[in-house]
């Protein structure tokens, strides 16, 4: 008979699901079985006791082979190689633990590095809005108890956050929405007929890159004023019909994902969905929330917060704290030949950046901490296996709505693995001797 | 460890009733020791110096998620105030949401050796915690938020005191929480509607119960427990014109109850922040508007079971934040700047809003005025703390500022003729023109130091050099005798000359020389099993949290590395 561990937390996606049970080996060593969790999360635990899983480290050879090392190796080549970069790029830290993120960010101080994370190419633009117009936004569990209008812009969490809907926001009875699903109104704007789109109430399909015209025709809605026959190939009737749902809300919210932050116009087309926000608190209440991807990206923008006051595009390499976006994120700054070596981190910029970034990579001292065999891997010299944080680990990990929970272990990782935060602690001791500090 | 002598400094300590005698103070193995104990001190020449312990700071917003949000959402905070690491010093940045890192040595360089977190939303206590664990040197504690928790305001309805105290405690070990806070009570719930509580009689939505039965409720919990601090409130209409009334409607809910705990706490409610709670007139127009300072000190003078910290104004520009969401969402209907919202499950809310307080702007400086009035009207200074409700009112590296025009009265004359521009019509519609009073040095250690250690219930820990207490000191290059400028004051107090915090050198010359030990203090309060409050927080978890049951509680070690744990027995 298997155990069962219960109130696991999920270490995919933002919606940071923390109610899955677990079933292991009775020695506690095997994964068996994953339940509630959704097809991806169940595939994060299954994953992990994959029999062909890479367990120690590995050094890419002259001739393009890889040589196993040990982690001592390991620790030396990435603490030597940080120490004297003299502007190293650290990215990633987006699937990994607070506790990593805050100690990595002490080697970037030794090292005068650039700290980046994955919303740099996702989210990133929504950071730059917020310090723009701000935010009005709340727990997902407020949209649990109250929300009756929920619109998803630009996502699709259908397929990218799988139980978003039936968790948090359109299919549960909560406190003043005993009714669920039926006392809730469900608008989706996608270019596309999705799978969230179809089971819409209402389904706007805005012309793809048209999403400003869009928000801002909302706004000139709400007050009643003139609009064109069509705005972004959506009719003005259906504009006004929109406005006067969201008005008549009690409590709304506006969930968008990259649809819209990475689409054209990027950071303005948040700016305005904000100010679409602002607006409709002047009747009633309404509230706007980005769909984070992984599951501790949002974590590694409070880290770098509360150390450095800065949420990404993190530049330390002056000896102090800088933050310009377009000069201190990942992609201009590879793409420009500034840093000298590259450490990645819980992330798979190898499949995500352009090809010329990747190139870069390829090309300049680098190492990638990862479990998983990634396309980043691929690229870097110096390949770590660390732990699974959330299964063979746990650390605090903050949920899209900026609510910190603490992931836990399920099964030891394989013999002799280490986690992210043990290897990060010995790449740090060896810096602070080679820098002497 | 080592073994400190802090000689021919001009000594003030309240509680030994020192007051500037030229005395040498004892630090051995982190307590302080009478000076005969020491058997090889390391010698530290104060003369010509003030020396005091280290203050105690009893309300700031330095650690957690909203005050995460002012720093992620204000890089300008940041420009040109950064400074590179340097020794065992890491980087600091920020102005008024500094980083963690210049929270901690900002404190340390002003003599300060604990500061009170003063609103942590239950749900957030892990983001909390690993701020409070980040920031270097001082020790803190985080009062969670109470005032609109649905099991409160359930419980306080049909006044069940007990079940109320039994979820205090509970959600105290939860959240390695220290005491009651209660701001906007109701009013933060009914923001969940985009409503307010504008007076203590408004009846929340849906919960119909009003804020009064909160404010007493939380009291006679907060007295049922014999927690270290007493409840600790931030009234209903904060920042409003006129506001005057509901602050003394909230007052007077502490009318009749008398502070019961071993911890020699004597008040049983402490009023937050209470300039921007004096308000007379309708509007915020110059012929409107006008101080209720005297009336609001006046009510509190008269009263032996109430403290207050003041909330003064510094007229910079800074970042309003605050568990009262209509405020935030007033403020910028009021200023149009950006605007950080959130609203948290079953328990409370947050905003934040940038703001500037500019001395060309009448209503800047009779806030200004207000907040400096209300210290110099009270007469208990063992009631009255400084306080700037970092950041709202301004950043905590202003106190040395208000220790100035609290203690000279040319330094608030140089403010109202030459800095603020309608300093004539701030003496016409506030009191200050009219008060002579200048806080002497020892009155400064009562309101910063013996004080609030005493309100906080920690009076056997810190806030006097008393043998047994707490190895912490601070010696202040200012000389009582010789300094007549009322700016060296100012100059003194923001640059000690030497912190020593739990017995160790962490200021030395005015630089900081260690990264100390730092600890989060947390009040551990054992109830009687209460199987209906256990009950309820299994059904509410099940049904309306986002989160678990099992992963609400913050347990991990790496939280709370280095804890002081206060027990509390409540089960007889």
């Amino acid at each position: 008979m298997a155990k069962t561990i219960t109130d696991v937390v999920c270490p995919f996606c933002g919606t940071l699901c923390d109610d899955l049970e677990v079933g292991v080996s009775d020695d506690g060593k095997k994964i068996i079985d994953v339940y509630n969790a959704c097809a991806i999360g169940a595939e994060k635990f299954l994953h992990s006791q994959a029999s062909d899983r890479v367990t120690r480290p590995r050094m890419k050879q002259e001739d393009g082979s890889w040589k196993e090392v040990s982690y001592d190796e390991a620790v030396e080549y990435t603490a030597t190689t940080l120490a004297a970069a003299r502007k190293p790029l650290m990215y990633g830290w987006s699937s990994t633990n607070c506790e990593a993120q805050a100690i990595g960010t002490e080697i970037g101080e030794i090292v005068g590095a650039v700290m980046d994370n994955t919303a740099t190419v996702c989210h990133g633009t929504t950071l730059i809005a917020v310090q723009d117009v701000g935010v009005p936004s709340c727990t997902l569990g407020e949209i649990l108890n109250r929300a009756d209008r929920i619109v998803f812009w630009g996502c699709n969490p259908a397929h990218a956050h799988p139980r978003h809907m039936s968790r948090y926001s359109i299919f549960p009875r909560g406190f003043f929405t005993g009714k669920g699903a039926k006392g809730r109104r469900m608008i989706v704007v996608d270019p596309r007929v999705t799978d969230t789109a179809k089971t819409a109430d209402m389904h706007l399909q805005i012309e793809q890159g048209r999403d400003y015209e869009l928000l801002t025709a909302l706004r000139v809605a709400f007050k009643g004023e003139w609009l064109p026959d069509t705005v972004a190939g959506i009719p003005k009737k259906t504009i006004y019909e929109v406005a006067d749902l969201m008005k008549s809300g009690r409590f709304g919210i506006i969930f968008f994902g990259m649809g819209v932050t990475q689409s054209l116009s990027k950071n303005h087309n948040i700016d305005q969905a904000i100010c679409v926000t602002r607006d409709l608190n002047e009747y009633t209440k309404w509230n706007i929330m980005p769909m984070r991807g992984h599951y501790n990206v949002t974590g590694s923008g409070e880290v770098w917060g509360w150390l450095h006051g800065f949420p990404f595009a993190l530049d330390l390499s002056r000896g102090f704290a800088r933050y310009n976006p377009g000069d201190t994120t990942s992609n201009d700054l590879l793409v420009r030949d500034e840093v000298d070596a590259v450490f990645v981190i819980g992330s798979d910029p190898g499949a995500h950046f352009p090809n010329s970034s990747v190139k870069k990579i390829w090309d300049l001292p680098s190492i990638c901490v990862d479990p998983h065999l990634t396309p980043t891997t691929a690229v870097c010299k110096l390949h770590v296996p660390v732990a699974f944080v959330g299964v063979e680990t746990g650390g605090c990990a903050y949920r899209m709505d900026n609510v910190p929970i603490e992931c836990r272990k399920v099964v030891d990782p394989p013999e002799g693995m280490m986690t992210d935060l043990e290897f990060l602690e010995r790449v740090t001791a060896r810096v602070r001797e080679l820098k002497g500090a | 460890m080592a073994e400190y002598l802090i000689k021919n400094g001009f000594v003030y300590d309240p509680v030994l009733g020192i007051n500037g005698d030229k005395t040498d103070v004892a630090v051995k193995d982190g307590k302080m020791v009478e000076t005969s104990a020491l058997s090889n001190p390391a010698e530290i020449d104060a003369s010509g110096m003030t020396v005091m312990a280290a203050a105690v700071d009893i309300h700031a917003h330095v650690a957690g998620p909203k005050v995460c949000v002012g720093r992620n959402f204000r890089p300008e905070d940041k420009l040109f105030r950064a400074t590179p690491q340097a020794g065992i010093k890491r980087m600091e940045g920020g102005f008024s949401v500094p980083t963690v890192l210049k929270t901690g040595y900002d404190y340390a360089r002003m003599g300060f050796g604990f500061v009170m977190e003063a609103a942590m939303p239950p749900l957030y206590a892990r983001h909390v915690h690993e701020e409070i664990r980040d920031t270097p040197i001082i020790d803190e504690a985080a009062l969670p938020v109470f005032g609109n928790n649905w099991f409160v305001l359930e419980y306080l309805k049909n006044q069940e005191i007990e079940n109320t105290a039994a979820y205090i405690a509970w959600l105290l070990r939860m959240t390695r929480g220290f005491g009651v806070k209660n701001v906007n009570p109701g009013g933060t719930e009914a923001w969940g509607w985009g409503l307010n509580c504008p007076t203590v009689n408004d009846p929340v939505p849906y919960f119909d119960i009003t804020p009064a039965q909160i404010v007493r409720g939380l009291i006679e919990a907060n007295e049922f427990l014999g927690l270290p601090h007493c409840m600790h409130v931030h009234a209903n209409s904060l920042g409003q014109p006129g506001n005057y009334t509901v602050t003394l409607d909230t007052l007077k809910q502490a009318e009749g109850i008398k502070a019961r705990n071993e911890f020699g706490r004597d008040q049983v409610l402490h009023h937050t922040h209470l300039q921007f709670h004096s308000y007379g007139g309708e509007s915020y127009a110059s012929k409107s508007f006008e101080s209720k300072s005297k009336e609001v000190a006046d009510y509190i003078n008269a009263r032996d079971n109430i403290t207050f910290d003041l909330g003064v104004v510094t007229l910079d520009e800074t970042t309003t934040m605050t568990a009262d969401g209509p405020f935030e969402h007033h403020l910028t209907e009021l200023n149009h700047l950006k605007w950080v919202n959130t609203d948290v499950e079953l328990e409370t809310a947050a905003g934040v809003v940038p703001y500037i307080y500019s001395p060309k702007t009448f209503i800047a400086g009779a806030q200004w005025a207000i907040g400096i009035e209300l210290g110099l009207f009270a007469k208990d200074p063992m009631r009255t703390f400084i306080t700037t409700d970092h950041p709202n009112a301004g950043p905590f590296i202003r106190y040395p500022r208000v220790y100035k025009w609290l203690m000279s009265k040319a330094a608030r004359e140089d403010m109202l003729d030459n800095v603020l521009k309608y300093g004539n019509t701030v003496r016409d519609r506030c009191y200050i023109g009219e008060i002579d009073r200048e806080i002497t040095l020892f009155e400064l250690a009562q309101m910063t130091r013996a004080g609030p250690a005493k309100a906080l219930g920690l009076a056997g820990m810190f806030g006097s050099l008393k043998p047994g207490m707490e190895g912490d000191v601070a010696v202040y290059p200012y000389n009582p005798e010789t300094s007549g400028d009322p700016e060296d004051i100012e100059r003194a107090f923001s640059h000690a000359q030497y912190l020593i915090k739990g017995g160790d050198v962490v200021v030395r010359e005015g630089q900081v020389v260690s990264n100390g030990n730092k600890r989060t203090f947390w009040v551990d309060c054992k109830v009687n099993e209460n199987p209906q409050v256990e009950r309820d927080v299994a059904e509410k978890f099940k049904r309306y949290y986002s989160v678990n049951l099992a992963n609400y509680e913050v347990y991990a070690h790496h939280y709370v590395p280095n804890p002081y744990v206060i027990e509390v027995d409540a089960t007889q």
